[in-house]
This record gives structure tokens, sequence and C-alpha cells, in this order.
């Protein structure tokens, strides 16, 4: 039994300790906001926070993770309120949509370390594939997040 | 949710009614977005569950009244990222005159449309259908249902219904100011029979369409609740990791499970197989991972077959063969082409060669299935539901009106999610269970079991007179597919009718057989026969010393043959003139041209679009995309402006991830790429800028859109590359080009 901290609250997990911290997220807990995409932390569609870092849970073992804080694309916010999703919604960045919370939880991450990214900033930072290309979308969505974020 | 037996679906719905996914209205959002604030709940999360709860009235199968006005629309059509949800619905609300704050959108039931002998018409989502085929019969259910409810209201005030108007919904009775909500009256409306049907409106009558409007489908993709296919959970659910035989077409010899069985949450060790199903083994588990593990563990014997020793360079040898064989098909042919290019000042030629393709989207393919002596459930994201319920029945022998689709969000379709090889072997995996499975492919798995963009090898001659127009064009394309005589429609749409000026013009095909499977691939056809139809354009222009862009002109606008031509010339200007087509450009920076109309046999309608490409080329030969210019004929209306545009930069990315690096090969009878370290997307750093300009050429209505800018990706670039460095790319992908100064 491993104990897991996701989303401020207590699991414990019968799994065995290498196992991807994706698939106890996804299978165990039962999270599906978290995305399987490639399995070889190429694509990023499974972007957690691990201590407030963004991490690419295909390639986490669940053991590393055990006695941290993981945060998921369901814990980012009560109510999908965090700026950034609130400007995902305005600027309607989604296509299929299926790369999103991965994207969302990388700029989550960029975004507590750099509260005003510029471009460069962002395309460096973030290396999450978009297979529908809504790259410019997410840019200006996060320039936008990071507004809303000094307003409130 | 579980699967209860003996239950129909619209119980269901009642039964399982909790709008999940909500998120409470924020108190702080931000200015202008109040309406965005609604969206909560607007299509349910898992949308194989329906929105609609009792007391709610159904006018007809394509929507729901709700005593509060809320209304319910019934989409019949896939959604994989093109917002069909949001689409759809207007459509139908165009003419309902209802309230779109109050405007929710679910799927229509796959199972419903065969027991009520296919209400919903077309189910199918490709084509770039969903608007050409089915706008019309929409409207009619919207501007039905709107004289229905106002039949209601008129019968209630026993006033003739020429006194009542209508708006957001509220119905007016025009001389004493009364009025009804449709909520009110749709329980009434319900029971009336309309003498006749209403006309619907015109494209010039529209308030609704033609205008922006925010996603519906939005919200419930920002907060991880939008249920894909992958993320079905069923209460007792295994999963199952599946291999299928590497080499296509091969059979399980043996596999020996005593080392895996016993290996932890290892439920069972199943073969599949069957008509149209790749042979194979799964591994079925307590989770995914338990599964795959064990799966990689266990040991396979293939019978590979006669396919074993195939390659891809072998069946571009076989393709180059066939350009010089006999007995091609021809498709058309005027004038004398042979002695005109015999006559002819200069003589161009070129064979073009282009690769498999893999969709590579991102929600790797699965299927969940339960399959039970007088039932089966099937959860899944298609593009083709109607398929995969006769598929489902054709394979465990339940009867048709016993099956359920529960149709997922789709994370990419691309023309993939067509084929249903997914449901097939999940339904033959979940026959050997008595409980849901489900199955989950690997990147792995997805990328080398694919139904592939086919190769193609195409050959052009042309001869140009002493002015260096064009007098002869001799083309001939071979088609790789997996099943000749297949349709051939992919291979020579748009290649059938050259819209230049060309008095004597042949082109035939031949269609070669391999092992690959293949299918359509966004754009279906164009994205290779406009890459070879207008590099050979470009080709030519350069020839004969011409501007490209003028040249096309020169002989669209000239041709008197070409019904569209005015039309095509307006959408050319228009992306000559926004590009800045002509102005000086910094060393190493070009431009490249490129037109189309994705034409084909049979369909009368057409999209005109044109790409300009700005591009970049490195002295070390590095390929920079820094700009597409896209002009697109609207025709009189679009359903979304705002779903088009990003459909459309979809597109742009997808095709020049194509053009820069994809490519499937096969060795020993099997895909050699995996995964995306190589077969790589379209990353961040290399994002064009993308200028999208619609312009209204023509007055009947556009083919569509998800697929009607693809083509002229390739190219605009490749054009352009010429334009920067002299060298002509005849194939595909450039990683295999040396575009550095110093290479020859």
């Amino acid at each position: 039994m491993l104990s897991l901290r996701v989303n401020g609250k207590m699991y414990s997990v019968d799994v065995e300790p290498e196992t991807p911290l994706l698939w106890v997220i996804r299978d165990t807990i039962g999270l599906t906001g978290t995305k399987y995409g490639c399995g070889i932390a190429l694509c990023g569609s499974c972007t957690v926070h691990v201590n407030g870092k963004a991490v690419r849970s295909c390639v986490q073992t669940v053991s590393q993770a055990a006695g941290k804080d993981v945060t998921t694309i369901e814990g980012l916010s009560p109510n999908a309120q965090h700026p950034l999703q609130v400007a995902w919604r305005e600027n309607d960045v989604p296509e299929c949509g299926y790369c999103q919370p991965g994207q969302i939880m990388a700029a989550a991450a960029l975004l507590t370390k750099n509260r005003n990214p510029t471009d460069a900033d962002i395309i460096r930072e973030i290396t999450n594939f978009c297979r529908c290309g809504t790259y410019t979308r997410i840019r200006q969505a996060i320039h936008r997040a990071a507004q809303l974020a000094v307003k409130s | 949710m579980a699967v209860i037996k003996g239950m129909d679906r619209r119980e269901f719905m009642v039964t399982t009614l909790t709008v999940g996914g909500g998120f409470a209205l924020a108190l702080a959002f931000p200015e202008n977005r109040v309406e965005a604030a609604a969206d909560a709940a607007k299509i349910p999360d898992k949308p194989w569950e329906s929105l609609v709860g009792k007391g709610e009235t159904e006018i007809n199968p394509w929507l729901v009244v709700a005593p509060d006005d809320t209304v319910t629309i019934r989409v019949a059509q896939s959604e994989m990222g093109q917002a069909t949800f949001t689409s759809w619905s207007k459509m139908i609300c165009e003419e309902l005159e209802c309230d779109w704050s109050k405007v929710r959108a679910e799927y229509a039931s796959v199972n419903r449309h065969f027991r009520e002998n296919k209400v919903y018409g077309r189910m199918a989502t490709n084509a770039s259908g969903a608007v050409r085929i089915s706008r019309q019969y929409l409207q009619q259910a919207g501007a039905s249902s709107r004289e229905r409810l106002m039949a209601a209201a008129a019968e209630v005030w026993t006033v003739p219904r020429s006194e009542l108007t209508v708006k957001d919904g509220i119905i007016t009775h025009v001389p004493t100011g009364r009025k009804l909500r449709y909520g009110q009256v749709a329980k009434k409306a319900a029971a009336i029979k309309l003498p006749e049907e209403p006309k619907i409106k015109t494209p010039d009558q529209f308030t609704l369409m033609n205008k922006p409007t925010q996603l519906l489908e939005t919200p419930l993709r920002v907060d991880g609740s939008v249920t894909y296919g992958i993320d079905v959970r069923l209460p007792g659910m295994l999963y199952a990791a599946a291999k299928a035989s590497p080499v296509f077409l091969g059979k399980v010899k043996r596999y020996d499970d005593t080392g895996v069985k016993n290996r932890p949450g290892v439920h069972a060790v199943v073969e599949f197989s069957g008509p149209d199903i790749e042979a194979g083994v799964a591994v079925v588990a307590d989770s995914y991972w338990h599964a795959k593990t064990a799966l990689d563990l266990l040991p396979i014997e293939w019978d590979e077959g006669a396919h074993a020793t195939d390659t891809s360079e072998k069946f571009l040898k076989m393709a180059r063969a066939a350009l010089d064989e006999p007995g091609a098909q021809v498709v058309m042919k005027k004038g004398d082409p042979d002695a005109a290019l015999k006559d002819a000042a200069k003589v161009v030629e070129a064979v073009y060669e282009l690769p498999y393709l893999d969709h590579a989207f991102m929600e790797p393919l699965n299927c969940t299935a339960q399959v039970t002596a007088d039932r089966v459930d099937v959860w899944v994201g298609t593009q083709r539901p109607e398929e995969a319920l006769l598929d489902a029945a054709k394979l465990t022998g339940v009867p048709r009106e016993n099956i359920y689709i529960h149709n997922c969000f789709i994370g990419g379709g691309f023309g993939r999610r067509n084929y249903n090889d997914d449901v097939r072997q999940a339904v033959m995996i979940a026959k050997q269970l008595d409980r849901p499975v489900k199955v989950v492919w690997s990147r792995e798995e997805t990328m080398r079991h694919g139904y592939y963009r086919p190769m193609r090898v195409a050959r052009f001659q042309a001869g140009l007179g002493p002015d260096g127009m064009p007098v002869a064009w001799i083309n001939r394309v071979i088609g790789i597919d997996q099943n000749p005589p297949a349709d051939p429609a992919q291979t020579i749409r748009g290649l059938h009718q050259v819209p230049y000026a060309i008095p004597n013009q042949l082109f035939d095909y031949h269609l070669r057989q391999t092992h690959v499977p293949t299918g359509v691939w966004t754009s279906v056809g164009r994205s290779q026969n406009e890459f070879y139809l207008e590099s050979f354009m470009d080709e030519l222009a350069h020839a004969a010393g011409k501007d490209p862009y003028q040249y096309r002109r020169a002989l669209i606008d000239g041709n008197p043959d070409f019904p569209r031509a005015k039309a095509w010339v307006k959408v050319l200007d228009t992306a000559a003139e926004k590009s800045g087509w002509g102005k000086k450009l910094p060393d190493g920076t070009g431009m490249g041209i490129a037109i189309g109309d994705g034409r084909r046999p049979g369909v009368k309608e057409v999209t005109i679009c044109t790409v300009v490409a700005t591009v970049s080329v490195s002295k070390k030969g590095e390929v920079r995309v820094e700009r597409f210019d896209v002009a697109m004929d609207t025709g009189p209306f679009l359903v979304n402006p705002l779903a088009a545009e990003r459909q459309i930069e979809m597109q742009m990315v997808m095709g020049l991830a194509a053009v820069l690096r994809q490519e499937i090969t096969v060795e020993k009878g099997r895909v050699v790429q995996s995964n995306f370290h190589d077969y790589p997307l379209l990353r961040a750093t290399e994002m064009p800028e993308i200028r999208i300009h619609f312009v209204r050429a023509t007055d009947e209505p556009i083919v569509g859109i998800g697929e009607e800018a693809l083509g002229w990706v390739a190219p605009s670039v490749c054009n352009a590359i010429f334009a920067i460095t002299g060298k002509r790319i005849r194939s595909l992908p450039l990683k295999n080009h040396n575009l550095s100064a110093d290479a020859a």
C-alpha cells in the first residue's frame, strides 16, 4: 500500500511501486482528466503537478510521487475558475481537447514561476503536443490568464 | 453507470439523470463573457447519457423542450474537434427562434436511429458532410417545431397563427400583447400535426448562422470532465491490452500464457480474430497497466503469412514500374495529347512520390464493450456509429435493436475512426468475458495498425507552346491500396478535371495492391493529388519564365470550359493580395502559391481555397514556414466562422507536420514507426502564423470546411522552397531532402 495525496485528498493505493503515476491516477483513483498519449514523456498529455512542478506522469512511478502533493486538472481549481481555465473558455482554445488538460497543467506550472511569460518563454517551456494545432490560441490564453491573475 | 438488462435507453436517460461536470457559476467572470458563464452542462460530460429529464417534451427526434424553455438538441454527428454540437444546434435553432442561451446539445441515440427507421438520417461524420448533407433537414426540423409551437399557442388563445410572432422562444399575440413561452406550449405542440411543412430560411435570412458563436463544447474541455472513449469507467469493468499481428493479415500460431496468467491482476488471456479483424491476443486485467505489462511479456508466435518480407521500398518500385505498364484506366481525354506533346516547343516531365501516412491523433484507439446473450453495449468514439452497431450485431448475433453504441467524444479522428476495427476487436474480446472490458491500444499499437493514407506515384508530362502556355498534359497516377478494385475516388479526385486551359489532355491511373491497410486521411486524396498537380503547375510556370500566380491566373481566367473560373480568380487574387505576393522578401525567404477547390466526381459542391506559404530556408537547409495566408470561399454562409477558422488552422498544422517529417514505412511486412519520436507532430516552436481570409466568391453553399484547405499546404510550401533554393521537391517528407546551401 502506498499513500498518495491527490488534489488534497489522501489515497491508499494497492499497486506495484513501479506503476506509472498516470495509470494510478486514471485507473486506480479514477480521475480521467489526465490523458494517456504516448507513454514515453513526449506529448505531455499526461502532465500533472507534483509538489507544484509539471511532470509527465506516464514516466513517473507512483513511488516517486508517494508522500508528495499531486494535482491533476480536476484539482487545479474549485469550480474550474483558475485564470487559465477562464481564459481557455474565453478564447475557445480547444479543438478535440484531448491534449488540453496537459497544456493547462503545463501552463499553470509556468505561471507559478513566471507570472508574465513572453511568447518565447511559453513555447520554450510548454513542449506539449497539440495535434489540432491550437498553439497560437494557447499562447494568447496564457497571456490573458496572466492579466486575469493580476486583476484578481 | 451500470448496464442494466431489459432497460431501454429512454428509461435509462431518466434514471441516470445527473447533470455531471457542471461547475458553479463564477462571481468574478471576465467582462463581455457573461454568457459563457451559463455554459455549465450544455453538453453531457458522459455523452452517452442524456440531459433530458422527466417532464420535458420531445417535439421531434431532434429536439426536446423543457418547461423552463431549455431546448435540448440531438446531434447525429460525432464530435472530434469540429465543434459539431455547436454547429448542429445552430442549424436547428436558426429556424426554431429559441433563446440560444438555453440551448443544450447531446448525442442522438444510434439504437433509436435503427429502431425508428433511420430517423436521424445520416450519422456518419466524414466527407465534410455535416453541414452540406444535413443542413436542410435540420433547418426543416427547427422550422417545423417552431410552427407546431406557434400552432399550439394559437390553439390556447383561439386566434389565427397569422397574429403571432416569436422571438427567443417567447410567442406574442400581437393584437393583445399576450405572451406564452415555448416551455408552456411544448406538450400541446407535441400533439400537433401541421397541414403542410413550413418553408425554411434562405442564407440571406439567417440571423444565427454566419456569425461567430462561442463553442458549447469548450467548458467540458478545460476541467477534465469531458469523457473520451478512453475515459469510460463502468462498474466491474476489466481492462485489456491487445496485440494484433505485426505483419498485416498474419495469424496467431501459438502463445504461451503460463508466465503471465499468474501475474498481478491478470484475469484472462484471450485470442481474437474474425472478418476485418487483425488477428491477435489480448491480456485482460484489473488495470490497463497490469494488462499491458503482462502482454509485453507474453510470448506469441505468429504465422506471418505471405507478406513477411514486404517493404515500402518494394511497393515504391512496383508503383514506379506501373507508370509504364499498359491497361491504365482512362478518366479524362481530350484532343490529341500525344501529338501535341511531340510538337511542343518545350516538354516538362516530373514524377512525384508520396509515402504512407498515419493519422496520429492524440487519443490512442480504444473501445469498451459488454456482450451478453441478448444485449451488446459499446462505448467508443467513432466516426461511423451506424456501422459500429451493424458490426456488433454481425459478430454477436444479437438483434440490432438490442445493441447500444454509446458514442463518446473523440480525441481526433481525421478519417481513422471511420473503420471500427477497434469496435470489432473489442466485441470479440468481450464475447469471451462476463463483464465489460475496456480495450486500450498502446500508442505503438495504434500507429502500427492504422488505415494509412496510401502511397502514391504520379507522373506528369506537359508540352508548352512558344508562349510558354501548356498545349499538352499527360498525367498518370499509381494508386496503392489494400483492396483493388477499390473505389478509385481518392486516386482520381481533382485530377479528373484540370481547371487550367489546356487543349490536349489525358489522365489515367493504375491501382496496385499491397497488404497494408489504407484509408481516408483528412482531405481524402487531395493532400496527394493537389501536391503534385499544384507543384507541377509551378514547374510549368518556371519553365515558361512566368510568375506562378499570374501563370495560374491566366490559365484559369482563359478557360471557357471551367465553370468556376471567375470565382477561382477571386479567391486566387485575394490570397495574392493579402499575402503581399510579389513584394521583396529577405534573402532565404520566399513564397509559394497553390489553389484548388476539392472537386470530385459526382458531387456538385466545392470549396475554393488558395494557400500562400511564406517560407524561409536557412543556409543549413532548415525549413521554417513563417506564415500561411489562406483565402477560402465561404459561399453564401458559414455556420460558425469561429469553428471554421479553427478547422482551417488544424489542417495547416496537420499538413505541415506531414510535409516536414512524417512518413510511415514498411519493413518485414510491418510498420516501422511506433510513436511520436519517429513520427513527430508539429511543435509549438514550429507553429506558423496563420491568416485566414474568408471571401464570398460563389453563391452556392460550399462543400464543407473540415478538410478543404489541407491539400494546398504541401504544394505551397514546396513551391516556396523552389522559389528560395531552386530545388524542386518531388517527394515528401522534407526530412529526406538536403536543402543546405552546399548540397548539390
